[in-house]
């Protein structure tokens, strides 16, 4: 059988596996990357194991352990990882729903505004990964009918809380920062603090679910 | 404590900077010259993970309450000890009340002045490193400003020679035009042979956009043969980005933790410090190396600073 990932060089101290089967994110995939990701966590000589959308990035300390080691470790842990099934932790987003973009994205879809919102807030999310900016989460299941590719020009400062949609995947605005994706409204849930030991409310894994608690004009 | 006197917003607390945290979102952050701040610390005795300040604003004054020592290294810049001048990449004791100056560099854009013991900010996430896009760390979160005052871990002991001692800087950091050595990353076979050979045959200018985050450079537009889309993934500080401009970008150490645009190549640790002494308008080239070559630069580079912190030593008496 072919080998169904690509292993790539990140730098000396840094290796990435792309599972990905031509840009189509899978969910089955994401959650075996999630078990071996697990598997590696702790391990010696290894600073950082880091989930994106059906690959995996480690970054160790070449100088502590061999980058043949780590792609051993990928490559083996790859093939043998299954997913555990788990759906961990249930977090219940409440959203105001509007901002300046619901009307435009539901004209363009065409939908009404209520069935957007409908959408949106009918269906569980899985955290597929933590990144970009602190405490983002990257939310994989979607509804199709509302994939929508990003805006030609980012916005500079979509501000925190943000609740928005981007090409297939839904997400949570952690700070104020530039973003090109469409805003469908506000939580005031915290994705990040960075007082906890473990900053981001959210991990890979973890189960999200949006409930409408209001529209805005 | 230290008082700054005079200071700009792009003046901040920084390490070594945070590990094991990318996953959560949270960048490495830390100098952007990292050799230049180990120095620092090595000249004064300081831990490696002592905090010092990166000055990237001048002109910069700062006044010590208290009677401790200072180096400083990073780009070479006039600096006064109260009023006496300071060589460059150089260390030595300060009385209580002397004031420190640091004139804009001649050469470089980023300075470090460490301090006996470091800056005492909370460690927050592992490290005291300031990370200004987010607004955490370091002190308050923010830049340094005149008026801040800052605690100091306790002194290492021993005293340093009556005039001070100083450092030769690493080698290959005096040609300021030698390469930012690479290693090819995951799309480098997508892009044209003719594009790949321009990426390391060309000099690239740095444009007015670098900061901590990353370098946008100017220079040819290169070509991408095979155009699939990517799904957001892991980068580290070093990554050699295409956007569909053509022009490089390369992530630094405040870089998001993920992206999404194809990776050329990424810029080795050990020469990661030319980004952070780069100005714009300065010409940077790229060179690839082997996987053996990088990590034979790496070990250099720690050797290096093992060999300076052994011989500081003998020259600090008690």
């Amino acid at each position: 059988m072919a080998d169904d990932f690509i292993l790539s060089d990140a730098g000396t101290g840094a290796l990435l596996l792309d599972v990905a089967k031509l840009g189509a994110f899978d969910e089955r995939r994401q959650a075996r990357l999630l078990a071996l990701a697990d598997s590696l966590a702790g391990t010696e000589g290894i600073d950082d194991v880091v989930p994106g959308m059906n690959n995996l990035m480690v970054a160790f300390d070449p100088l502590a352990i061999g980058a043949g080691e780590i792609e051993h470790r990928l490559v083996e842990g790859w093939r043998a990882a299954v997913a555990t099934g788990e759906t961990g932790r249930l977090h219940a987003i409440a959203v105001i729903y509007g901002g300046p973009d619901l009307q435009d994205l539901a004209a363009g879809l065409g939908l009404s505004v209520e069935e957007v919102v409908g959408r949106h807030s009918g269906v569980p999310y899985r955290v597929a990964a933590i990144g970009a900016m602190p405490g983002f989460p990257y939310l994989s299941g979607l509804d199709p009918r509302l994939a929508t590719p990003r805006r030609a020009v980012p916005r500079q400062g979509v501000p925190k809380g943000a609740v928005i949609v981007g090409g297939g995947q839904a997400g949570i605005m952690p700070i104020t920062a530039p973003s090109g994706w469409h805003i469908l409204g506000h939580t005031d849930f915290e994705l990040f603090d960075p007082h906890r030991q473990a900053p981001a409310t959210l991990r890979p894994g973890d189960t999200v679910r949006f409930i409408m608690a209001g529209v805005e004009g | 404590m230290i008082e700054i006197l005079s200071s700009g917003a792009l003046n901040s607390v920084q390490d070594r900077g945070r590990r094991g945290l990318l996953s959560s979102g949270v960048s490495r952050s830390g100098a952007m010259d990292s050799v230049a701040l180990d120095a620092a610390n090595a000249l004064i005795g300081n831990e490696r993970d002592a905090a010092a300040i990166e000055v990237a604003a001048f002109p910069f004054r700062l006044r010590f309450e208290v009677a401790t020592t200072v180096a400083v290294t990073g780009a070479i810049a006039e600096a006064r000890l109260a009023g006496r001048r300071l060589p460059p990449w150089w260390a030595t004791e300060v009385q209580a009340g002397d004031e420190l100056v640091i004139d804009p560099p001649t050469r470089g854009a980023r300075v470090y002045v460490a301090v006996g013991g470091g800056v005492d900010v909370p460690l927050l996430l592992g490290a005291r490193a300031t990370d200004l896009k987010s607004g955490y760390g370091g002190h308050e979160g923010r830049g340094l400003k005149r008026g801040d005052r800052l605690a100091l871990g306790p002194r290492p002991s021993g005293r340093l020679p009556a005039c001070g001692i100083g450092a030769l800087p690493p080698p290959g950091r005096s040609d300021a035009s030698g390469p930012l050595r690479v290693l090819p990353a995951a799309e480098w076979s997508d892009f044209s042979e003719e594009a790949s050979h321009l990426f390391v045959s060309v000099g690239w200018l740095v444009t007015a956009e670098a900061d901590r985050q990353g370098c946008r450079f100017d220079g040819p537009e290169l070509e991408r043969e095979r155009r699939h889309e990517l799904l957001s993934h892991g980068i580290v500080p070093g990554t050699v980005q295409v956007p569909p401009s053509g022009r490089p970008i390369v992530q630094l150490a405040e870089a998001n933790t993920c992206g999404g645009y194809p990776k050329i190549a990424t810029v080795i640790e050990p020469d990661l410090w030319r980004l952070g002494q780069a100005m714009p308008g300065d010409e940077l080239r790229f060179a690839v190396v082997s996987r053996d070559e990088a990590l034979a630069a790496l070990r250099e580079a720690a050797e290096w600073l093992d060999r300076l912190r052994a011989e500081t030593a003998l020259y600090r008496v008690s």
